[in-house]
């Protein structure tokens, strides 16, 4: 009896609750804004890897031609997720970054 | 309540298995409230196994014997501490443990992602979900903790005397917070699979998950080799037996899987390796939790035969059939976007200690489960006993203890020797340095694998010292900081590289614990009246007396009776006191006489241990009562029918017989060097993990959308 | 060499040495392992990992010894046991244990500290089982 009683009381507790989502409206569903999100991270990542080789050089783990190297082709892929942001945000460069 | 448990319990199911459907619909069709509606059941899951668990725990500490479970493990003169703990020293409780910490675990992961991933999440929720309805199903299916008896018993069984130790009870939640944990990063993998998003996104997401999974799986693996040590009577930490090695293979694996995913994180290589990973750190998980309660194999710690083999046997089938089959689907999004540029860079390390990593796994799978090959091959079972492991492990940890050293040096895609020499020469200078002073001033050399650890320890501890100097001294030529501000801004601007440094420089001293505690331990084993003395490794040790005592345990068991000696142990002019006791536990079988009962149930060590920086002395006592034995029968007869405080008093006259008149005991001295140092690394190791997990400043930042706006070049000039 | 076959002869390599040590681990693994046998399987001349359960009563201390019987777990026939060393916690009557040694003379002589106990069941299974 107990636990017929509790049984239909959580449930239709937890019922409620996962239903008020769905009355809701639909959302508006931003694609895009998954998108960004992942550029988000991906520039977050370079910056972390362009700040490590960095880091790596100072520290004598790289030579100075290695992270040259290294650091121009991270740096160019950089540059390129920030177009790709500033699409996606639909804006122009603003200037000190188009060398 | 009993009813409302069962109830939490059923709903929850129903919520899991809500939660699969809806956030799976939801993905398919782009209805996102659907997905919303899906990651909130997750929410009223773990609402649900909360209020279950607490229900438990309620019905515990009232010690309320109508419960099948209380009635089991506890008793009313168990401890309050030991009651609260008692809950998951059941099969029962501790399934419900398990799903408790698994849906507060998704909970967590799914709120912090709630507006990021929504491609993968969706699915990961399924998945996270489709694990508690597994848990769940056990329990409303086969295994109901609340299971009431029709006729309450007076009291119950009592808590199982040998999990009586503080370590013993924090241990299984901490290691299944460590199993649990990795249901987040394999549940997400899985997502990205599905989704075909196969980038670093999921990784970057629950790194931080599997970083604090694998930290309490470590930490669970310690405390439990810490029980084994104060508690078992037997003075060591480690037995290879196979519920140790099922906590320690996922973490092995886990340790491969947080290298690995930092080398598709920076090079986007890797990802078939990864997604493997996790996978089998998963299933390694739910084997470790299966072994334990499945009693297939035969071990000191599984807890009673199980009922629910069959079914975990299955489901672990089917995540190990569905991931393999999802991966192998996947093989043409998983290619690699760049390639191993040369063999001495850090990815290539990286592979190498997955290799390493990998093999040390299979090779302790091999032996666990030997037992079940060689009936499956030859017919008969056999097992291969510890020498075998440690045989088979010593070079690999070697080999892994070394590549702990040599990572950090070096840099992604390549090093030039040049360079590589430049950083290792200090780090190698150390490790000869090391090699001629063990071998001048101490008999080191005895076992070479030890000297071997010894040295590459030295060699570790000088790269991570190494690398801070540098790593503060690069930034106070770039800043002119002072140096205790250089290191602070360095380290805190870096945490996950330096903690992970400092996780290296922990295992290091844990190692060298090992090492030196397993090849240069004096132990002896001896039986002596008081009065009597032995030696070992230069310790006199004399039997000055022998205690009894009733209800006074100090280290709060709970132990009714407790006999012990009292030992005078001196070397080189210091004097210390020893008393080591054995537990006596009554037994609830009614075939046994009313004063019998109280000596012929469960009995353990407390061993008393002497921690030291150099050298720890542990000494255990077994006293023989069978010198009571004649007085014991005697009182059994004479007594049979007396009530309770007559009991006590006779029990008591017993244990003073005991006191003055002791018979020779039995002693077990081990003088083991350095094995504090295990613990100390196993701190600094969790220490630096913590610090490594730790958000760093800039992902704080990444969560502020003004970030967006955000330029290159103005940010790398900040760092 | 152009770079595809050194891959190639990489992964010839690589594969070569997993198998070579896969062989040498399983290799080793059966020539390290032991037996385990019931009481009534043991014969003199070879050493056994004995399992099975302590016979009620039979627990006896000679000095430092440890004289007792290990029984078939599911069976009456028995063998008298010596043992030298630790004695596990969790040991006494009735529980099952693992042993290893070698029979001499009709006894079964055990090696020092080879003594494992299972841990007890008391606490779970006998409760379901009553």
């Amino acid at each position: 009896m107990e636990y017929a009683i509790a049984l239909l009381v959580l449930a239709a507790v937890v019922g409620a609750v996962l239903s008020i989502p769905l009355r809701r409206r639909g959302e508006e569903e931003r694609r895009d804004e998954t998108r960004l999100a992942e550029l988000e991270a991906a520039k977050e990542a370079k910056y972390r890897e362009i700040r490590d080789a960095e880091l790596d050089h100072q520290m004598g783990k790289l030579s100075r031609d290695d992270w040259r190297a290294v650091d121009r082709d991270l740096r160019a892929e950089a540059i390129e997720i920030l177009r790709q942001l500033d699409r996606l945000e639909g804006r122009t460069p603003d200037g000190g970054m188009d060398r | 309540m009993a009813g409302v448990g069962s109830a939490c319990l059923a709903v929850a199911l129903l919520t899991a298995l809500y939660a699969v459907g809806a956030s799976i619909y939801g993905a398919r069709s782009g209805r996102r409230e659907w997905v919303t509606s899906g990651r909130r059941a997750i929410y009223c899951v773990a609402a649900l196994c909360v209020a279950a668990f607490a229900i438990l725990e309620a019905a515990f500490l009232r010690s309320d014997f109508s419960y099948a479970l209380v009635a089991e493990g506890s008793s009313t003169d168990t401890p309050t501490f030991y009651k609260v703990t008692a809950v998951w020293a059941t099969q029962d409780g501790s399934l419900l443990l398990w799903a408790t910490l698994l849906s507060l675990f998704a909970s967590a992961v799914l709120f912090l992602t709630r507006r990021s991933l929504r491609d993968i999440a969706p699915y990961a929720t399924a998945v996270l979900g489709t694990v508690a309805a597994f848990f769940l199903l056990l329990m409303v299916g086969w295994e109901n903790p609340f299971d009431t008896l029709a006729v309450p018993p007076p009291e119950g069984a009592g808590l199982n005397p040998l999990l009586r130790h503080p370590a013993m009870m924090i241990h299984p939640p901490i290691l299944y917070t460590g199993y649990v944990g990795f249901s987040v990063p394999f549940a997400f993998a899985i997502g990205a699979l599905v989704a075909r998003r196969t980038g670093a996104d999921w990784i970057r997401a629950t790194r931080r998950f599997a970083l604090i999974a694998w930290t309490f799986l470590g930490t669970g693996i310690m405390l439990g080799a810490l029980w084994s040590y104060t508690e078992l009577g037997w003075g060591g930490y480690w037995a290879w037996d196979p519920v140790e090695n099922a906590s320690l293979m996922p973490w092995l694996v886990g340790t491969a899987f947080l290298h690995s995913i930092m080398v598709q994180e920076k090079r986007g290589m890797l990802k078939v390796w990864n997604a493997s990973l996790i996978c089998a750190t998963f299933t390694l998980a739910l084997l470790g939790t299966f072994l334990v309660r499945s009693g297939i194999l035969e071990s000191i710690h599984a807890f009673g035969a199980s009922t629910i083999g069959v079914q975990f046997l299955v489901f672990i089938g089917l995540v190990i059939a569905g991931s393999a089959g999802l991966i192998i689907s996947r093989l043409p999004l998983l290619r690699s976007e760049a390639r191993l540029d040369s063999l001495l860079s850090r990815e290539a390390f990286f592979l190498l200690n997955n290799l390493v990593l990998v093999g040390l796994c299979l090779v302790i799978m091999w032996g666990t489960f030997f037992p079940l090959i060689s009936e499956a091959i030859t017919g008969t079972e056999a097992s291969v006993g510890p020498p075998w492991f440690n045989r088979i492990v010593t070079p690999l940890a070697l080999v892994l203890v070394l590549l702990t050293g040599v990572g950090p040096v070096l840099a992604w895609r390549r090093v030039t020797p040049a360079a590589l020499w430049r950083v290792l020469w200090v780090p190698v200078a150390a490790l000869l340095l090391t090699l001629i002073a063990l071998l001048a001033l101490t008999d080191a050399s005895d076992s070479p694998a030890s000297l071997a650890m010894f040295c590459l320890v030295a060699f570790v501890i000088a790269v991570v010292g190494q690398e801070l100097w540098r790593g503060t001294s690069a930034r106070r030529t770039m800043t002119g900081e002072s140096w205790p501000r250089a290191l602070r801004r360095l380290t805190g601007r870096n945490r996950r590289r330096y903690g992970g440094y400092l996780v290296h420089a922990g295992i290091a001293v844990l190692f060298l614990g090992v090492a030196a505690s397993s090849a240069f331990l004096d132990q002896r084993d001896v039986r002596i009246s008081p009065g009597e003395s032995f030696e070992v490794n230069g310790y006199e040790v004399t039997y000055r007396e022998a205690t009894a005592k009733l209800g006074g345990d100090s280290s709060g068991t709970g132990a009714p009776i407790s006999f012990g000696a009292v030992l005078d142990v001196r070397k080189d002019g210091e004097h210390f006191v020893m008393r080591p006791l054995r537990n006596y536990y009554t037994s609830g079988d009614p075939s046994l006489g009313t004063i019998s009962r109280f000596f012929e149930g469960e009995a353990t060590s407390e061993v008393d241990v002497r921690w030291g920086l150099t050298r720890d002395f542990w000494m255990a006592v077994r006293p023989d009562i069978g010198s009571l034995d004649a007085q014991i029968r005697e009182a059994d007869e004479k007594f049979a029918d007396s009530p309770g405080d007559v009991q006590a008093l006779i029990v008591a006259a017993l244990a003073e017989r005991y006191r003055s008149d002791p018979p020779p005991a039995a002693f077990r001295a081990i003088a083991s060097p350095l094995v504090v140092w295990i613990w100390i690394g196993g701190a600094i190791a969790v220490l630096g993990a913590l610090i490594a997990a730790w958000p760093s400043p800039e992902a704080r930042l990444r969560r502020v959308r003004s970030l967006y706006s955000a330029r290159l070049g103005r940010e790398l000039s900040r760092a | 060499m152009d770079p595809s076959r050194k891959r190639k002869l990489r992964l010839v390599v690589a594969l070569t040495a997993a198998v070579l040590l896969a062989t040498a681990l399983i290799y080793t693994s059966f020539s390290a392992s032991t037996e385990a046998s019931k009481p009534s399987e043991i014969k003199p001349g070879q050493s056994y990992e004995l399992t099975g359960k302590v016979v009620k009563g039979s627990i006896e201390h000679r000095g430092s010894d440890l004289r007792f019987r290990i029984r078939d777990r599911d069976g009456s026939h028995s063998v008298p046991v010596t043992y030298t060393g630790v004695v596990p916690d969790p040991f006494r009557d009735g529980r099952e244990v693992i042993v290893s040694g070698e029979l001499q003379n009709g006894t079964f002589v055990a090696e020092r500290d080879s003594l494992v106990t299972k841990c007890p069941s008391k606490f779970t299974e006998d409760k379901k089982a009553s």
